[in-house]
This record gives C-alpha cells, sequence and structure tokens, in this order.
C-alpha cells in the first residue's frame, strides 16, 4: 500500500483510510469464490444468522475468512436488495434466493 | 437520432402488441431460477420471439414467464427448470398450461388491483436494453416536453408537481433545483442509487428493468438547471443494475440523448457516468455520498452549507435519489397537473414500497400516497401467513421504527409515518408476526447501525454502540428495568446530539420498540423469556416424546449435539446446541419444540 501511495503522490494514511472504511475492499486475497450472505432486515427476519451459523460449520471458517486451500471466502453483506426473495446469498456476482439449508450445502458442496 | 426514426418505433410497438413470450430476469428472477428457463424457452424453437424483461413486482411469483400467442396472454408464475418442459409442451400445442397459470392479466390479481404504476408502468414490460421499446410506450416523450418550455418554466412545472424527494427526507425537488439554477459555473447533478437500506430494492427494480426512465428524468434536470455533468451513485452490491445501467447510458449516447447538443438542441449537453459505491450503508447521506465520489473516506459534513451551495467538488450540486429522477420523467410526460391530482394535500404523487418478511406476497409495488397501511399490507400483500398473527411493520430501514396493529389506519406519508416515530423512508416495509421479538430486531439495527457509524462524531460512534450493548443484554436476559430508561435517555441524545441523518434517526428504532412494544423488554428482564423465541440465549430447543427415534435430527446437527439410539427418544446436548434450528426443521414428526 506504501508504493501504491507514492505512486500517487498521498500519504499513505489517507489511502490506509480509504481502503479500510469500504467492506468492499479488501485488503487479503479473495477466495477463487465469495460467498456473501445477506444480513439485510428481510434476511434477518428469516433466520440468515442461522444460514451463517450452518455455513460456518459447513465451511470450517468463520465469517470474514477464506478457506485454507483458497477456494471459498465466507462474509456477510449488509444487503442485496433481493428481499423479496430471502433469505439470499450472492457467490461471485449470482444472486441465490429462498435458501434453506439444505440448498445452501448443495450449493456450497458444488463449489468445492 | 437513430432512436425516434419512424420505422425502429413500428417495430417496437409491433414487438411489444404481437406474439411474444418474456421471462423476468432482473435479480429476483435470476435468483429465482429465470436463467435455465430463458436458456430452454430459447433453444425450444417454439417461433414466438423470446425476450428478457425486468421485473414486474410480483417477486412471489418469480421466476414469472408470460406468453402472448395468437393474441392471447397467459402469465405463468414459478417456472423453473424443472416444469419449464411441460410449459413448452403447451405452447408448442397452442395450449394453456393451466397448472402454471398465475393470470391472464396482472390486473386481475389482487397483488395490482389497487397498485398505481407510473414509475414502474414499464418494469416488467419491457426489454430495458431495448431504448425503442422505452419510446414506443410513451418514454423520452417527457424529454421532449421538458424541451418546449424554457428552464425557469421548467422549474415551475416541476415545483406546481409538488414532488417531494423521493430518498427519505421528502425535500421539494422543484424547489430544490432552483438553488442551483440561479447560479453560474460549473453545477453537477447525481442520482443517488444507494439504496443501502435493508428491505429497500425499488432503486434496484427500475434501475434493472427500466434504466431509460432515469436518464430521461437527469437529462430533463440537466436541461431545468443548467448542468451539463451528473452521476449516478449506485452501490458495488448490485452488479446486474450497474452492468444494465451502463447499457442503457452506451445506448442514449449512441442516439443522441447524453452527450452534446441533445436531440439537436444546441449547447444542451449532458455527460453522464456511473460510480460505483464500495460498501457503506453512510454514504447514502448525501455529504458522505459527495465525499465518496471524491475518493475520500465517506464522512459526513454539517449542514449548512448544503450540497446546492457547495457540493460535489465543492460546486452546486443536487442530489435526488433514482426513484425522484424516474418521477420527474413521468411528470413532464402527463403534465404536473395529472400527477398532482394522486396523493395528499403535502405530497403528491405515488411510492414504490417494497413489502417483505412475514407476508404472503414479497415484491416490489406502487401506490398512491395516502394509501392507508393496511391496504398494502392485507389487500395488497395478502396479509401475515396462516396461523400467525400480524404484529408490527418495519417502515424505514434502521433509520425507521414499527407501527403496530393499532396504528395500521395511518396513511402512507411523509409526516403521518413521523408522528408515530416512524419514517417512509425508500420505502421498505418488512412486516413482522407473532414470531417475531421487537427487542431482538432493536438489537438486529442497533449492531448494523453501530457497524455502519462512520466514527465522526462522538454521540453516534460511542451512542451506538452503548446501545447495541445495552439492548443486546436485555436479549439474553441481564439487566434491570432501569435499564430501560438508561436506554431511553441515550437512545434520545444520541437522535438529537448526532452530526448527520444516520446517527439522528439511529435510534429511532429503539424508541419505536420502547414506544409501541415496552412489554416486551419487561419480559426478557422480568422473566427471562422470550416469548417469540427469537433471543437464543432465552430458548432452547427440546425433544419431545413425538419423537420416533428415526436419526434425522443428529444426521443433520452441524456439531453433532444429538444422542440416541434408533427407534428410541433423542437428546440435544444444550451444551454443545449453536441453536441454528436445523433439527427443528428437519424433523418430520414436529417432534422438536422451542421452549
Amino acid at each position: 500500500m506504501e508504493k501504491l501511495a507514492k505512486s500517487l503522490g498521498i500519504p499513505a494514511v489517507e489511502l490506509f483510510g480509504v481502503a479500510t472504511f469500504y467492506t468492499q475492499f479488501r485488503l487479503t486475497k479473495p477466495g477463487k469464490y465469495t460467498i456473501s450472505v445477506c444480513t439485510g432486515t428481510a434476511c434477518h427476519i428469516k433466520n440468515s444468522s442461522l444460514l451463517i451459523k450452518f455455513a460456518e460449520e459447513l465451511l470450517g471458517i468463520k465469517r470474514g475468512q477464506t478457506t485454507s486451500d483458497g477456494k471459498i471466502s465466507f462474509e456477510s453483506v449488509n444487503c442485496l436488495g433481493a428481499c423479496a426473495k430471502a433469505p439470499a446469498m450472492m457467490i461471485n456476482g449470482t444472486v441465490f434466493g429462498e435458501l434453506t439449508k439444505t440448498k445452501m450445502k448443495e450449493i456450497i458442496e458444488g463449489l468445492k | 437520432m437513430t432512436a425516434f426514426e419512424k420505422s425502429g418505433i413500428e417495430k417496437a410497438k409491433a414487438e411489444l402488441s404481437g406474439d411474444r413470450i418474456t421471462v423476468g430476469m432482473a435479480t429476483c428472477g435470476i435468483s429465482a431460477g429465470a436463467l435455465p428457463v430463458f436458456e430452454a424457452l430459447q433453444k425450444a424453437g417454439l417461433g414466438i420471439p423470446v425476450e428478457k424483461v425486468g421485473c414486474i413486482g410480483m417477486c412471489y411469483n418469480e421466476p414469472i414467464v408470460s406468453v402472448k400467442q395468437q393474441g392471447k396472454k397467459a402469465i405463468y408464475a414459478k417456472v423453473t427448470s424443472q416444469n419449464i418442459g411441460a410449459l413448452i409442451e403447451c405452447i408448442r400445442n397452442k395450449k394453456e398450461c393451466s397448472e402454471l397459470l398465475a393470470c391472464h392479466d396482472i390486473m386481475e390479481l389482487d397483488f395490482y388491483k389497487k397498485q398505481k404504476r407510473w414509475v414502474m408502468e414499464n418494469c416488467g414490460i419491457i426489454n430495458p436494453e431495448k431504448l425503442e421499446q422505452y419510446i414506443a410506450l410513451g418514454g423520452y416523450s417527457g424529454l421532449q416536453n421538458a424541451l418546449t418550455l424554457s428552464p425557469k418554466q421548467l422549474i415551475e412545472e416541476i415545483k406546481k408537481s409538488g414532488l417531494r424527494g423521493r430518498g427519505g427526507a421528502g425535500f421539494f425537488t422543484g424547489m430544490k433545483w432552483s438553488f442551483i439554477a440561479d447560479k453560474s459555473g460549473k453545477k453537477y447533478l447525481v442520482c443517488n442509487g444507494d439504496e443501502g437500506d435493508p428491505g429497500a430494492f425499488m432503486n434496484r427494480t427500475v434501475m434493472e428493468s427500466d434504466p431509460f426512465k432515469i436518464i430521461e428524468g437527469m437529462a430533463i434536470g440537466a436541461f431545468a438547471t443548467g448542468s451539463d455533468e451528473g452521476i449516478i451513485y449506485t452501490r458495488a452490491e448490485y452488479p446486474l443494475a450497474i452492468e444494465t445501467l451502463q447499457k442503457a447510458i452506451d445506448t442514449a449516447y449512441k442516439n443522441n440523448l447524453l452527450g452534446k447538443d441533445i436531440l439537436g438542441v444546441k449547447g444542451f449537453n449532458f455527460e453522464l457516468r456511473i460510480q460505483k459505491g464500495a460498501g457503506a450503508f453512510v454514504c447514502g447521506e448525501e455529504t458522505a455520498l459527495i465525499a465518496s465520489v471524491e475518493g475520500k473516506r465517506g464522512m459526513p459534513k454539517p449542514r449548512p452549507p448544503y450540497p446546492a451551495e457547495k457540493g460535489l467538488y465543492g460546486k452546486p450540486t443536487v442530489i435526488n435519489n433514482v426513484g425522484t429522477w424516474a418521477n420527474v420523467s413521468t411528470i413532464m410526460k402527463i403534465g404536473a397537473s395529472a400527477y398532482s391530482i394522486v396523493g395528499t394535500e403535502k405530497t403528491k404523487g405515488t411510492k414504490e414500497i417494497c413489502l417483505t418478511g412475514k407476508i404472503m406476497r414479497t415484491g416490489v409495488v406502487e401506490v398512491p400516497i395516502g394509501m392507508p397501511l393496511k391496504e398494502i399490507i392485507f389487500d395488497i400483500g395478502g396479509g401475515v401467513p396462516e396461523g400467525t398473527e400480524f404484529k408490527a411493520v418495519l417502515s424505514g430501514g434502521p433509520a425507521g421504527g414499527c407501527i403496530p396493529a393499532s396504528q395500521l389506519d395511518t396513511p402512507l406519508d411523509f409526516e403521518p409515518l413521523q408522528a408515530l416515530g416512524a419514517i417512509m423512508g425508500s420505502g421498505g416495509m418488512v412486516v413482522l408476526n407473532n414470531e417475531s421479538c421487537m427487542v431482538e430486531i432493536a438489537r438486529y439495527f442497533m449492531f448494523f447501525t453501530q457497524q455502519e457509524s462512520c466514527g465522526k462524531c462522538t454521540p453516534c460512534r460511542e451512542g451506538t454502540k452503548r446501545l447495541f450493548e445495552m439492548i443486546s443484554s436485555i436479549t439474553r436476559g441481564i439487566g434491570k428495568e432501569e435499564d430501560i430508561e438508561k436506554i431511553r435517555l441515550l437512545a434520545e441524545f444520541v437522535r438529537d446530539n448526532s452530526l448527520c441523518g444516520l446517527g439522528q434517526n439511529a435510534a429511532n428504532p429503539v424508541l419505536s420498540t420502547l414506544r409501541f412494544f415496552r412489554g416486551e423488554y419487561l419480559m426478557h428482564l422480568r422473566d427471562k423469556q422470550c416469548h417469540a423465541k427469537q433471543c437464543t440465549a432465552l430458548m432452547k430447543y427440546l425433544i419431545t416424546e413425538k419423537c420416533v427415534g428415526c436419526g434425522n435430527c443428529a444426521k443433520h446437527c452441524p456439531v453433532q449435539a444429538i444422542y440416541g439410539k434408533l427407534r428410541e427418544r433423542h437428546l440435544i446436548d444444550q451444551e454443545k446446541c449453536i441453536k441454528c434450528g436445523t433439527c427443528f426443521e428437519v424433523c418430520a414428526f414436529k417432534a422438536i419444540t422451542k421452549e
């Protein structure tokens, strides 16, 4: 980041400040697939928090982490706007809605 | 000006009125499985054009396929890769497919009968990438009408319409425009498409389904205010909306609807580009949005000076919501007089509402301002699932509040909802029933807000965290009744002393739930009970004597917390149990209860 700041001609702290402010900027390399489970209100009402717990057990990692083989990153996101199809998640730009634990397991197994 | 060449428009009119198959391919449709359905229809060689369209609004029925064949129309719901084969055979045999049929015309459905679709008129009808289809249905007549007026007259027309901003603050749009119209030099127009409110996706719907409506509205605004540069700021979490908008912008440029001398009017120049957000709820606030566009941390600034005075790069800037810009196109198409007939005395026009949560018919609807909430939730939305009771509707996301059953006659409008301690906000309405815990909802919103707080001002930065901690304790049954009063005082302090709208409204869910559901807070503290069984610290799953010992729950338990022999009643180890609810969901004998 220091190199980038130097080439942009701004203090590194300013660059670091912007990079860490926004959740979509990552400071570590994401996995091949990034699973973003939505924790918006409608998804929360439909128990997204339980889906997250379930997925964490399945993947063996917590939110914000990447599997050791570098394949899957797991995170939560504040709203995908797919509220009518809650609970939802996005994997590399594609949204999956009306998730159940079974569906989630199928999709995750398909990525491994 | 190729888009206005007669043959192109005539062809589009014929496309729209002739035999045609459409598949709803906005985010909701795709998330429900529309893509394989679309591909199957394309490959089937049915001799009828197959086209993708946006979202018609009845998300509960996605994926949606409409078929017009030999002049007769049918709309099919929940068409998936499992049943598309059957539908294709019906179409091939020129028969209606009765098991998938939803209606012949959307106005037959209760979901649509009370709606007034102005902003959403083309959503789910046109291919969002086809400018000619947009024009064939009256698109760009608004801009053409606007160009017959002087900029001053145009602003008067917008003022006459009574349009108030649809982002939540409800400021009069015509007045906002007049603030920058008087200024000379560089001026910017911004379209706020950040839509950070969880539960709101009406902006996404228009961006994905009818992007030209937004572009047209901004061009009208550019002519009125003398701005020559616009930016659509949209969240990075909306990749399809960004892609669709960009295609529409490129098409508009090719057809002299953006760029230099628009529609042949010398000197009417307007450049438009998209700026992606990067995941910060606070960037929906206009001064934070400006900072974000400028490449800085999204920290809000005190107002005054307002953006109209000193906005983007220090220049006069008008920021309006996606919904507001879309309404501008409508107003100039039908005229301010026709527009202002709809609505209430203070607020004119329609509002898009997203209905989600514990409701039978989820989706995005458009209703006249002033419609009682009861009608929106029960007549249009179909009410709560059978066997459950309506408890409250959350209106306005994390900045809003809850409206209980006793207040459902409240009309949909800015001031009446504010009087209840809620806000209309972006129009996201999440319906709750007796299975929801209002303390848990307050905790959820405080978690959200303290996470999204930019940290600049102390009341919000510290206050939201402390509120979150205190309410979290209550959801665990920890605390004294006096804590409720502490929470109320802190909530009011955060509300009255924060720098920006995020902090000023952060405490609304807390104050609102305390106002209408104080009893639930007390029950958590006095009785250490969560009657809705949502607060995991105060509930547990138990296997009852109904258990036949099939072992299905143990098989599915992600932490192996269930023990038992085959054909014997199983047992949950409460120490290991993470309360994910999987066993509860998979038990075919309803032998597991929440206590």
